[in-house]
Protein backbone atom coordinates (compact mmCIF):
# COMPACT_ATOMS: atom_id res chain seq x y z
CA UNK A 1 0.00 0.00 0.00
CA UNK A 2 1.84 3.25 -0.85
CA UNK A 3 -0.90 5.42 0.63
CA UNK A 4 -3.60 4.88 3.02
CA UNK A 5 -5.98 7.71 3.96
CA UNK A 6 -8.21 7.71 7.06
CA UNK A 7 -11.18 9.90 7.54
CA UNK A 8 -10.65 12.30 5.27
CA UNK A 9 -13.17 15.84 5.82
CA UNK A 10 -12.87 19.39 4.23
CA UNK A 11 -14.93 21.47 4.01
CA UNK A 12 -15.02 25.39 2.64
CA UNK A 13 -16.15 27.78 4.72
CA UNK A 14 -19.87 26.04 5.62
CA UNK A 15 -19.95 23.50 2.72
CA UNK A 16 -18.69 20.12 3.29
CA UNK A 17 -17.27 18.58 0.59
CA UNK A 18 -15.76 15.77 1.63
CA UNK A 19 -17.23 13.68 4.28
CA UNK A 20 -14.85 11.28 6.17
CA UNK A 21 -13.52 9.33 3.12
CA UNK A 22 -11.15 6.24 3.12
CA UNK A 23 -9.15 5.24 0.18
CA UNK A 24 -6.01 2.87 0.04
CA UNK A 25 -3.67 3.61 -2.87
CA UNK A 26 -1.86 0.45 -4.03
CA UNK A 27 1.53 0.81 -5.61
CA UNK A 28 1.22 0.29 -9.10
CA UNK A 29 -1.95 0.29 -9.49
CA UNK A 30 -4.56 2.78 -11.32
CA UNK A 31 -7.15 4.02 -9.43
CA UNK A 32 -10.19 6.63 -11.42
CA UNK A 33 -12.08 8.87 -9.37
CA UNK A 34 -15.68 9.51 -11.29
CA UNK A 35 -19.17 11.35 -9.58
CA UNK A 36 -20.90 14.64 -10.96
CA UNK A 37 -19.45 18.02 -10.83
CA UNK A 38 -19.02 19.53 -6.68
CA UNK A 39 -18.98 15.78 -5.94
CA UNK A 40 -15.97 16.41 -3.96
CA UNK A 41 -13.37 14.48 -6.55
CA UNK A 42 -10.93 17.35 -7.14
CA UNK A 43 -11.05 18.14 -3.80
CA UNK A 44 -9.64 14.73 -2.97
CA UNK A 45 -7.63 14.76 -5.79
CA UNK A 46 -5.94 18.44 -4.36
CA UNK A 47 -5.85 16.88 -0.76
CA UNK A 48 -3.40 14.38 -2.35
CA UNK A 49 -1.61 17.11 -3.09
CA UNK A 50 -1.56 19.43 -0.66
CA UNK A 51 -3.15 21.93 -2.70
CA UNK A 52 -5.94 21.71 -0.24
CA UNK A 53 -5.66 21.50 3.30
CA UNK A 54 -7.93 18.96 4.93
CA UNK A 55 -9.79 19.84 8.02
CA UNK A 56 -9.71 16.24 9.54
CA UNK A 57 -7.93 13.00 8.19
CA UNK A 58 -4.72 10.79 8.42
CA UNK A 59 -2.13 10.24 5.70
CA UNK A 60 0.01 7.13 5.90
CA UNK A 61 2.66 6.15 3.46
CA UNK A 62 4.56 2.84 3.12
CA UNK A 63 7.77 4.96 4.07
CA UNK A 64 6.73 5.71 7.52
CA UNK A 65 5.46 9.45 6.42
CA UNK A 66 2.52 9.84 8.50
CA UNK A 67 0.56 13.54 8.59
CA UNK A 68 -2.09 14.33 11.00
CA UNK A 69 -4.63 16.83 9.54
CA UNK A 70 -5.97 17.35 12.62
CA UNK A 71 -3.79 20.27 13.67
CA UNK A 72 -2.47 22.33 10.84
CA UNK A 73 0.48 20.75 9.05
CA UNK A 74 3.95 22.54 8.82
CA UNK A 75 5.21 24.10 5.48
CA UNK A 76 7.90 21.06 5.56
CA UNK A 77 4.93 18.24 5.89
CA UNK A 78 3.26 19.92 2.88
CA UNK A 79 6.00 19.85 0.74
CA UNK A 80 7.20 16.20 1.50
CA UNK A 81 4.10 15.31 1.04
CA UNK A 82 3.84 17.89 -2.65
CA UNK A 83 7.21 16.53 -3.62
CA UNK A 84 5.71 13.06 -3.75
CA UNK A 85 3.37 13.70 -6.07
CA UNK A 86 3.15 14.86 -9.75
CA UNK A 87 -0.19 16.56 -10.70
CA UNK A 88 -2.09 17.28 -14.25
CA UNK A 89 -4.24 20.25 -14.60
CA UNK A 90 -7.24 20.07 -16.35
CA UNK A 91 -6.23 23.88 -17.57
CA UNK A 92 -2.63 22.37 -18.24
CA UNK A 93 -0.82 25.42 -16.13
CA UNK A 94 2.09 24.90 -18.86
CA UNK A 95 5.00 28.03 -17.42
CA UNK A 96 3.93 30.22 -20.75
CA UNK A 97 7.36 31.88 -20.70
CA UNK A 98 9.47 28.82 -20.63
CA UNK A 99 9.69 26.47 -23.54
CA UNK A 100 8.44 22.58 -23.53
CA UNK A 101 11.57 21.47 -22.57
CA UNK A 102 12.01 24.20 -19.52
CA UNK A 103 8.55 23.80 -18.65
CA UNK A 104 10.14 19.80 -18.28
CA UNK A 105 13.79 20.76 -16.68
CA UNK A 106 12.52 22.96 -14.40
CA UNK A 107 10.85 20.88 -11.63
CA UNK A 108 13.97 18.69 -11.36
CA UNK A 109 17.40 21.96 -11.48
CA UNK A 110 15.60 24.35 -9.41
CA UNK A 111 14.13 22.26 -7.12
CA UNK A 112 15.71 19.01 -6.90
CA UNK A 113 19.05 20.50 -7.68
CA UNK A 114 20.20 17.83 -9.86
CA UNK A 115 22.57 17.53 -12.85
CA UNK A 116 21.63 19.27 -15.26
CA UNK A 117 23.30 17.67 -18.40
CA UNK A 118 21.38 14.40 -17.07
CA UNK A 119 18.26 16.31 -16.55
CA UNK A 120 18.52 17.49 -19.81
CA UNK A 121 18.52 14.02 -20.89
CA UNK A 122 15.85 12.98 -18.84
CA UNK A 123 13.34 15.43 -20.43
CA UNK A 124 14.46 14.68 -23.59
CA UNK A 125 13.61 11.41 -22.99
CA UNK A 126 10.39 12.51 -21.52
CA UNK A 127 9.24 14.27 -24.26
CA UNK A 128 10.20 11.74 -26.72
CA UNK A 129 7.59 9.22 -24.23
CA UNK A 130 4.88 11.59 -24.42
CA UNK A 131 5.59 11.86 -28.59
CA UNK A 132 6.65 15.64 -28.62
CA UNK A 133 10.56 15.43 -28.80
CA UNK A 134 10.49 17.89 -32.01
CA UNK A 135 8.49 20.22 -30.35
CA UNK A 136 10.65 20.41 -27.32
CA UNK A 137 11.75 24.23 -28.61
CA UNK A 138 8.54 25.62 -28.53
CA UNK A 139 6.36 27.31 -26.17
CA UNK A 140 3.29 26.65 -24.52
CA UNK A 141 1.09 28.75 -26.72
CA UNK A 142 2.76 27.26 -29.66
CA UNK A 143 1.32 24.32 -29.35
CA UNK A 144 -2.23 22.64 -29.37
CA UNK A 145 -4.16 22.05 -25.98
CA UNK A 146 -3.57 18.11 -26.93
CA UNK A 147 0.30 18.72 -26.80
CA UNK A 148 -0.08 21.03 -23.77
CA UNK A 149 -1.33 18.42 -21.64
CA UNK A 150 1.41 15.84 -22.99
CA UNK A 151 4.13 18.53 -21.94
CA UNK A 152 2.12 18.41 -18.47
CA UNK A 153 2.68 15.07 -18.37
CA UNK A 154 6.05 15.32 -19.29
CA UNK A 155 6.07 17.56 -16.31
CA UNK A 156 4.89 15.85 -13.72
CA UNK A 157 6.90 12.67 -14.47
CA UNK A 158 10.01 14.60 -14.19
CA UNK A 159 10.34 14.80 -10.35
CA UNK A 160 10.13 11.22 -10.18
CA UNK A 161 7.22 11.10 -7.95
CA UNK A 162 5.84 7.94 -6.48
CA UNK A 163 2.05 8.90 -7.58
CA UNK A 164 0.92 10.43 -10.33
CA UNK A 165 -2.39 12.36 -10.22
CA UNK A 166 -4.54 13.79 -13.18
CA UNK A 167 -7.05 15.96 -12.34
CA UNK A 168 -9.80 15.50 -15.45
CA UNK A 169 -6.87 16.29 -17.82
CA UNK A 170 -8.98 15.75 -20.88
CA UNK A 171 -11.82 17.92 -19.97
CA UNK A 172 -10.75 21.08 -21.50
CA UNK A 173 -9.59 19.91 -25.18
CA UNK A 174 -11.23 19.21 -28.25
CA UNK A 175 -12.43 15.90 -28.40
CA UNK A 176 -10.20 14.62 -31.67
CA UNK A 177 -7.13 15.63 -28.85
CA UNK A 178 -8.59 13.75 -26.47
CA UNK A 179 -7.08 10.05 -28.10
CA UNK A 180 -3.64 11.21 -27.79
CA UNK A 181 -3.58 12.42 -24.08
CA UNK A 182 -5.08 8.87 -23.36
CA UNK A 183 -3.05 7.46 -25.19
CA UNK A 184 0.30 8.40 -23.14
CA UNK A 185 -1.45 7.69 -19.72
CA UNK A 186 -2.02 4.19 -20.67
CA UNK A 187 1.19 3.87 -21.73
CA UNK A 188 2.21 5.10 -18.02
CA UNK A 189 -0.13 2.34 -17.04
CA UNK A 190 1.42 -0.02 -18.51
CA UNK A 191 4.63 0.91 -17.06
CA UNK A 192 2.96 0.54 -13.62
CA UNK A 193 2.76 4.40 -12.48
CA UNK A 194 0.99 4.64 -9.95
CA UNK A 195 -1.98 7.40 -10.34
CA UNK A 196 -4.72 8.33 -9.48
CA UNK A 197 -6.96 9.91 -11.97
CA UNK A 198 -10.16 11.98 -12.31
CA UNK A 199 -12.27 11.29 -15.44
CA UNK A 200 -15.20 11.45 -17.07
CA UNK A 201 -14.33 9.70 -19.94
CA UNK A 202 -16.10 6.21 -18.78
CA UNK A 203 -14.66 3.89 -21.54
CA UNK A 204 -11.27 5.07 -21.06
CA UNK A 205 -11.54 4.57 -16.62
CA UNK A 206 -12.74 0.97 -17.97
CA UNK A 207 -9.81 0.04 -20.06
CA UNK A 208 -7.30 1.75 -17.54
CA UNK A 209 -7.82 1.22 -14.13
CA UNK A 210 -7.50 -1.16 -11.75
CA UNK A 211 -10.47 0.76 -9.08
CA UNK A 212 -12.86 2.47 -9.59
CA UNK A 213 -14.27 5.13 -6.96
CA UNK A 214 -17.38 7.08 -7.16
CA UNK A 215 -18.60 10.19 -5.20
CA UNK A 216 -21.37 12.25 -4.60
CA UNK A 217 -22.28 14.54 -2.18
CA UNK A 218 -18.76 14.38 -0.64
CA UNK A 219 -19.06 10.91 -0.12
CA UNK A 220 -17.65 7.46 -1.70
CA UNK A 221 -20.75 5.97 -2.89
CA UNK A 222 -19.04 2.98 -4.33
CA UNK A 223 -15.87 1.50 -4.64
CA UNK A 224 -14.69 -1.59 -6.52
CA UNK A 225 -12.96 -3.05 -10.15
CA UNK A 226 -13.59 -1.06 -13.32
CA UNK A 227 -16.04 -3.54 -14.79
CA UNK A 228 -18.46 -4.08 -11.22
CA UNK A 229 -18.52 -0.05 -10.75
CA UNK A 230 -18.49 0.72 -14.36
CA UNK A 231 -20.75 -1.98 -15.97
CA UNK A 232 -22.73 -3.34 -13.03
CA UNK A 233 -23.11 -0.73 -10.58
CA UNK A 234 -24.74 -1.47 -7.14
CA UNK A 235 -25.86 1.90 -5.70
CA UNK A 236 -28.44 3.92 -8.19
CA UNK A 237 -26.56 6.70 -7.66
CA UNK A 238 -23.64 5.68 -9.89
CA UNK A 239 -26.51 4.25 -11.97
CA UNK A 240 -27.95 7.40 -13.14
CA UNK A 241 -24.79 9.20 -13.41
CA UNK A 242 -23.37 6.69 -15.85
CA UNK A 243 -26.55 6.40 -18.16
CA UNK A 244 -27.22 10.07 -18.14
CA UNK A 245 -23.18 10.35 -19.25
CA UNK A 246 -23.32 7.54 -21.58
CA UNK A 247 -26.47 8.89 -23.32
CA UNK A 248 -26.50 12.50 -22.62
CA UNK A 249 -29.79 12.83 -25.18
CA UNK B 1 18.37 98.33 -25.21
CA UNK B 2 18.90 100.64 -22.86
CA UNK B 3 22.66 100.58 -21.83
CA UNK B 4 22.38 100.27 -18.00
CA UNK B 5 19.38 97.86 -18.89
CA UNK B 6 21.93 95.55 -20.56
CA UNK B 7 24.35 95.94 -17.29
CA UNK B 8 21.75 95.17 -14.81
CA UNK B 9 21.01 92.09 -16.92
CA UNK B 10 24.86 91.24 -17.07
CA UNK B 11 24.66 91.77 -12.80
CA UNK B 12 21.68 89.64 -12.97
CA UNK B 13 24.12 86.32 -14.95
CA UNK B 14 26.66 86.87 -11.97
CA UNK B 15 24.13 87.45 -9.40
CA UNK B 16 22.80 84.30 -10.00
CA UNK B 17 26.60 82.45 -10.44
CA UNK B 18 25.86 81.00 -13.47
CA UNK B 19 28.80 79.06 -15.19
CA UNK B 20 30.86 79.70 -18.16
CA UNK B 21 28.55 78.22 -20.47
CA UNK B 22 25.50 80.62 -19.73
CA UNK B 23 28.50 83.94 -20.53
CA UNK B 24 27.27 82.76 -24.19
CA UNK B 25 23.71 84.33 -23.31
CA UNK B 26 23.34 87.81 -23.04
CA UNK B 27 20.03 89.32 -23.60
CA UNK B 28 20.33 91.10 -26.95
CA UNK B 29 20.35 88.02 -28.79
CA UNK B 30 18.04 87.37 -30.77
CA UNK B 31 15.57 84.20 -31.35
CA UNK B 32 17.79 81.28 -33.03
CA UNK B 33 21.08 82.59 -31.03
CA UNK B 34 19.44 82.18 -28.21
CA UNK B 35 17.83 78.75 -28.32
CA UNK B 36 21.72 77.82 -30.22
CA UNK B 37 23.25 79.18 -27.13
CA UNK B 38 20.55 77.70 -24.71
CA UNK B 39 20.59 74.13 -26.00
CA UNK B 40 24.03 73.46 -24.40
CA UNK B 41 23.22 74.26 -20.93
CA UNK B 42 19.88 72.88 -20.82
CA UNK B 43 21.40 69.48 -22.49
CA UNK B 44 23.89 69.55 -19.98
CA UNK B 45 21.55 69.95 -17.29
CA UNK B 46 19.60 66.93 -18.32
CA UNK B 47 22.25 64.54 -18.77
CA UNK B 48 24.24 65.57 -15.35
CA UNK B 49 20.94 65.78 -13.41
CA UNK B 50 17.68 64.80 -15.11
CA UNK B 51 18.64 61.54 -16.93
CA UNK B 52 20.61 60.07 -13.71
CA UNK B 53 17.89 61.59 -11.12
CA UNK B 54 15.27 59.77 -13.45
CA UNK B 55 17.37 56.46 -13.32
CA UNK B 56 18.45 56.22 -9.71
CA UNK B 57 15.30 57.02 -8.51
CA UNK B 58 13.39 54.30 -10.76
CA UNK B 59 15.77 51.65 -9.89
CA UNK B 60 15.58 52.49 -6.06
CA UNK B 61 11.43 53.19 -6.30
CA UNK B 62 11.05 49.84 -8.02
CA UNK B 63 13.06 47.88 -6.02
CA UNK B 64 10.85 49.75 -2.96
CA UNK B 65 8.01 49.19 -4.88
CA UNK B 66 8.73 45.65 -5.17
CA UNK B 67 8.99 44.91 -1.72
CA UNK B 68 6.03 46.89 -0.87
CA UNK B 69 3.92 44.73 -3.17
CA UNK B 70 4.89 41.52 -1.65
CA UNK B 71 4.31 43.16 1.69
CA UNK B 72 1.31 43.91 0.64
CA UNK B 73 -0.03 40.57 -0.60
CA UNK B 74 1.23 39.03 2.84
CA UNK B 75 -1.44 37.06 4.97
CA UNK B 76 0.03 38.78 8.17
CA UNK B 77 -1.64 42.02 8.92
CA UNK B 78 1.53 43.12 11.05
CA UNK B 79 3.48 43.10 7.57
CA UNK B 80 0.84 44.23 5.26
CA UNK B 81 0.27 47.51 7.24
CA UNK B 82 3.34 49.04 6.94
CA UNK B 83 2.71 49.02 3.27
CA UNK B 84 -1.12 49.98 3.23
CA UNK B 85 0.26 53.49 5.09
CA UNK B 86 3.42 54.24 3.02
CA UNK B 87 1.39 53.63 0.13
CA UNK B 88 -1.74 55.68 0.96
CA UNK B 89 0.43 58.49 2.33
CA UNK B 90 2.66 59.01 -0.72
CA UNK B 91 -0.50 59.01 -2.85
CA UNK B 92 -2.44 61.64 -0.70
CA UNK B 93 0.59 63.88 -0.21
CA UNK B 94 1.78 66.17 -3.33
CA UNK B 95 4.93 65.19 -4.58
CA UNK B 96 6.16 68.71 -4.51
CA UNK B 97 5.13 68.95 -0.52
CA UNK B 98 7.24 65.55 -0.12
CA UNK B 99 10.22 67.06 -1.95
CA UNK B 100 10.17 70.17 0.56
CA UNK B 101 9.77 68.34 3.33
CA UNK B 102 12.96 66.15 2.66
CA UNK B 103 15.15 69.25 1.28
CA UNK B 104 13.63 72.19 3.20
CA UNK B 105 11.99 70.33 6.64
CA UNK B 106 14.13 67.68 7.94
CA UNK B 107 17.27 70.59 8.35
CA UNK B 108 14.82 71.15 11.30
CA UNK B 109 15.63 67.36 12.73
CA UNK B 110 18.86 68.51 12.63
CA UNK B 111 19.33 66.19 8.97
CA UNK B 112 20.52 67.74 6.17
CA UNK B 113 20.93 66.70 3.05
CA UNK B 114 21.89 68.36 -0.38
CA UNK B 115 19.61 69.00 -3.08
CA UNK B 116 20.45 66.22 -5.47
CA UNK B 117 20.30 63.14 -2.80
CA UNK B 118 17.18 64.65 -1.24
CA UNK B 119 15.66 64.71 -4.99
CA UNK B 120 16.41 61.12 -4.82
CA UNK B 121 15.03 60.37 -2.07
CA UNK B 122 11.52 61.45 -2.23
CA UNK B 123 10.95 60.89 -6.15
CA UNK B 124 12.25 56.74 -5.02
CA UNK B 125 9.63 57.11 -2.53
CA UNK B 126 7.39 58.25 -4.99
CA UNK B 127 8.01 55.71 -7.53
CA UNK B 128 8.07 53.37 -4.74
CA UNK B 129 4.67 53.65 -3.67
CA UNK B 130 3.46 54.19 -7.18
CA UNK B 131 4.88 51.28 -8.98
CA UNK B 132 3.92 49.26 -5.63
CA UNK B 133 0.14 49.03 -7.01
CA UNK B 134 0.99 48.44 -10.68
CA UNK B 135 3.27 45.50 -9.40
CA UNK B 136 0.73 43.86 -7.24
CA UNK B 137 -1.65 44.22 -9.53
CA UNK B 138 0.61 42.07 -12.23
CA UNK B 139 1.16 39.56 -9.80
CA UNK B 140 -2.18 38.76 -9.07
CA UNK B 141 -3.15 38.98 -12.39
CA UNK B 142 -1.12 35.81 -13.06
CA UNK B 143 -3.76 32.78 -12.89
CA UNK B 144 -3.76 30.85 -9.76
CA UNK B 145 -3.35 27.76 -12.06
CA UNK B 146 0.92 29.31 -12.15
CA UNK B 147 0.99 29.08 -8.46
CA UNK B 148 -0.39 25.86 -8.30
CA UNK B 149 1.56 24.15 -10.84
CA UNK B 150 4.79 25.88 -9.29
CA UNK B 151 3.78 23.92 -5.98
CA UNK B 152 3.38 20.53 -7.48
CA UNK B 153 6.97 20.35 -8.80
CA UNK B 154 7.96 21.00 -5.07
CA UNK B 155 8.77 24.69 -5.39
CA UNK B 156 8.01 26.86 -2.66
CA UNK B 157 5.90 29.99 -2.06
CA UNK B 158 9.66 32.20 -2.91
CA UNK B 159 10.55 30.33 -5.74
CA UNK B 160 7.38 30.08 -7.15
CA UNK B 161 7.33 33.64 -7.12
CA UNK B 162 10.70 34.68 -8.50
CA UNK B 163 10.90 31.89 -11.21
CA UNK B 164 7.30 31.27 -12.31
CA UNK B 165 5.10 34.41 -11.25
CA UNK B 166 7.61 37.55 -11.46
CA UNK B 167 8.71 36.73 -15.21
CA UNK B 168 4.98 37.14 -16.17
CA UNK B 169 3.82 39.66 -13.94
CA UNK B 170 6.82 41.65 -15.69
CA UNK B 171 5.66 41.36 -19.14
CA UNK B 172 2.08 42.33 -17.94
CA UNK B 173 3.52 45.08 -15.76
CA UNK B 174 5.95 46.88 -18.31
CA UNK B 175 3.38 49.29 -20.31
CA UNK B 176 1.85 50.87 -16.45
CA UNK B 177 5.83 50.95 -15.40
CA UNK B 178 6.27 52.79 -18.58
CA UNK B 179 4.27 55.28 -18.10
CA UNK B 180 5.05 56.04 -14.55
CA UNK B 181 8.80 56.02 -15.47
CA UNK B 182 8.04 58.98 -18.06
CA UNK B 183 6.07 60.84 -15.36
CA UNK B 184 8.98 60.76 -13.52
CA UNK B 185 11.36 62.34 -16.22
CA UNK B 186 9.21 65.01 -16.15
CA UNK B 187 8.16 65.22 -12.41
CA UNK B 188 12.07 65.24 -12.00
CA UNK B 189 11.61 69.40 -12.79
CA UNK B 190 10.59 69.76 -9.91
CA UNK B 191 13.66 69.41 -8.37
CA UNK B 192 14.52 72.56 -9.89
CA UNK B 193 12.85 74.13 -6.62
CA UNK B 194 15.07 72.68 -4.26
CA UNK B 195 18.24 73.68 -6.13
CA UNK B 196 19.26 71.13 -8.31
CA UNK B 197 20.14 72.32 -11.25
CA UNK B 198 18.68 70.05 -13.65
CA UNK B 199 17.24 70.87 -16.63
CA UNK B 200 14.28 72.95 -15.92
CA UNK B 201 16.13 74.87 -13.57
CA UNK B 202 18.76 75.62 -16.40
CA UNK B 203 15.93 77.03 -18.47
CA UNK B 204 14.81 78.76 -15.51
CA UNK B 205 18.06 80.63 -14.91
CA UNK B 206 18.58 81.38 -18.82
CA UNK B 207 15.04 82.89 -19.02
CA UNK B 208 15.48 85.18 -15.80
CA UNK B 209 18.40 86.85 -17.50
CA UNK B 210 16.73 86.63 -21.18
CA UNK B 211 13.13 87.41 -20.18
CA UNK B 212 12.63 85.42 -23.38
CA UNK B 213 10.40 83.19 -21.46
CA UNK B 214 8.31 81.66 -24.75
CA UNK B 215 11.34 80.77 -26.63
CA UNK B 216 13.16 79.22 -23.07
CA UNK B 217 10.54 77.13 -21.99
CA UNK B 218 9.72 75.80 -25.23
CA UNK B 219 12.77 74.55 -25.94
CA UNK B 220 12.94 72.78 -22.12
CA UNK B 221 9.84 71.62 -23.41
CA UNK B 222 11.17 70.03 -26.74
CA UNK B 223 14.23 68.54 -25.02
CA UNK B 224 11.36 66.83 -22.28
CA UNK B 225 9.69 65.32 -25.22
CA UNK B 226 12.58 64.24 -27.34
CA UNK B 227 14.00 62.33 -23.88
CA UNK B 228 10.55 60.44 -23.33
CA UNK B 229 10.28 60.27 -27.25
CA UNK B 230 13.61 57.73 -27.00
CA UNK B 231 12.47 56.22 -23.82
CA UNK B 232 8.90 55.19 -25.12
CA UNK B 233 11.04 53.69 -28.43
CA UNK B 234 12.89 51.44 -25.43
CA UNK B 235 9.66 50.22 -24.13
CA UNK B 236 8.24 48.98 -27.32
CA UNK B 237 11.15 47.47 -27.63
CA UNK B 238 11.53 45.51 -24.41
CA UNK B 239 7.71 44.85 -24.77
CA UNK B 240 8.56 43.22 -28.39
CA UNK B 241 11.08 40.68 -26.61
CA UNK B 242 8.96 39.66 -23.88
CA UNK B 243 6.06 39.09 -26.52
CA UNK B 244 8.03 36.37 -27.99
CA UNK B 245 6.63 33.94 -25.37
CA UNK B 246 2.43 35.10 -25.16
CA UNK B 247 -0.09 34.28 -28.28
CA UNK B 248 -1.04 37.09 -30.17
Amino acid sequence: MLLSIKGLAKSFNELEVLKDIEVEIEKGKVLSIMGPSGSGKTTLLRCLNALEQPDRGIFTFDDGLTLNFEKKISKQDALRLRRKSGMVFQSYNLFPHKTALENVTEGPIIVQKRNKADVQELAESLLEKVGLKDKMNLYPHQLSGGQQQRVGIARALAIEPELMLFDEPTSALDPELIGEVLTVIKDLAKENWTMVIVTHEVQFAEQVSDEVIFMDGGYIVEHGPPDKVLKAPREQRTQQFLQRILNPS
Amino acid sequence: MEPSLKLLKIGLVKMFHLNDMLFAITADQGGWELFKNSLLPMIKGGIKYTIPLTLISFVAGLILALLTAIMRLSKSSIVRTPAIVYVSAIRGTPLLVQLFIVFYGLPSLNITIDPFPSAIIAFSLNVGAYASEIIRASIISISKGQWEAAYTIGMTQNTALRRIILPQATRVSIPPLSNTFISLVKDTSLASLILVTELFRRAQEIAAVTYDFMLIYIEAAILYWIICFLLSIVQQAIEKRLERYTAT
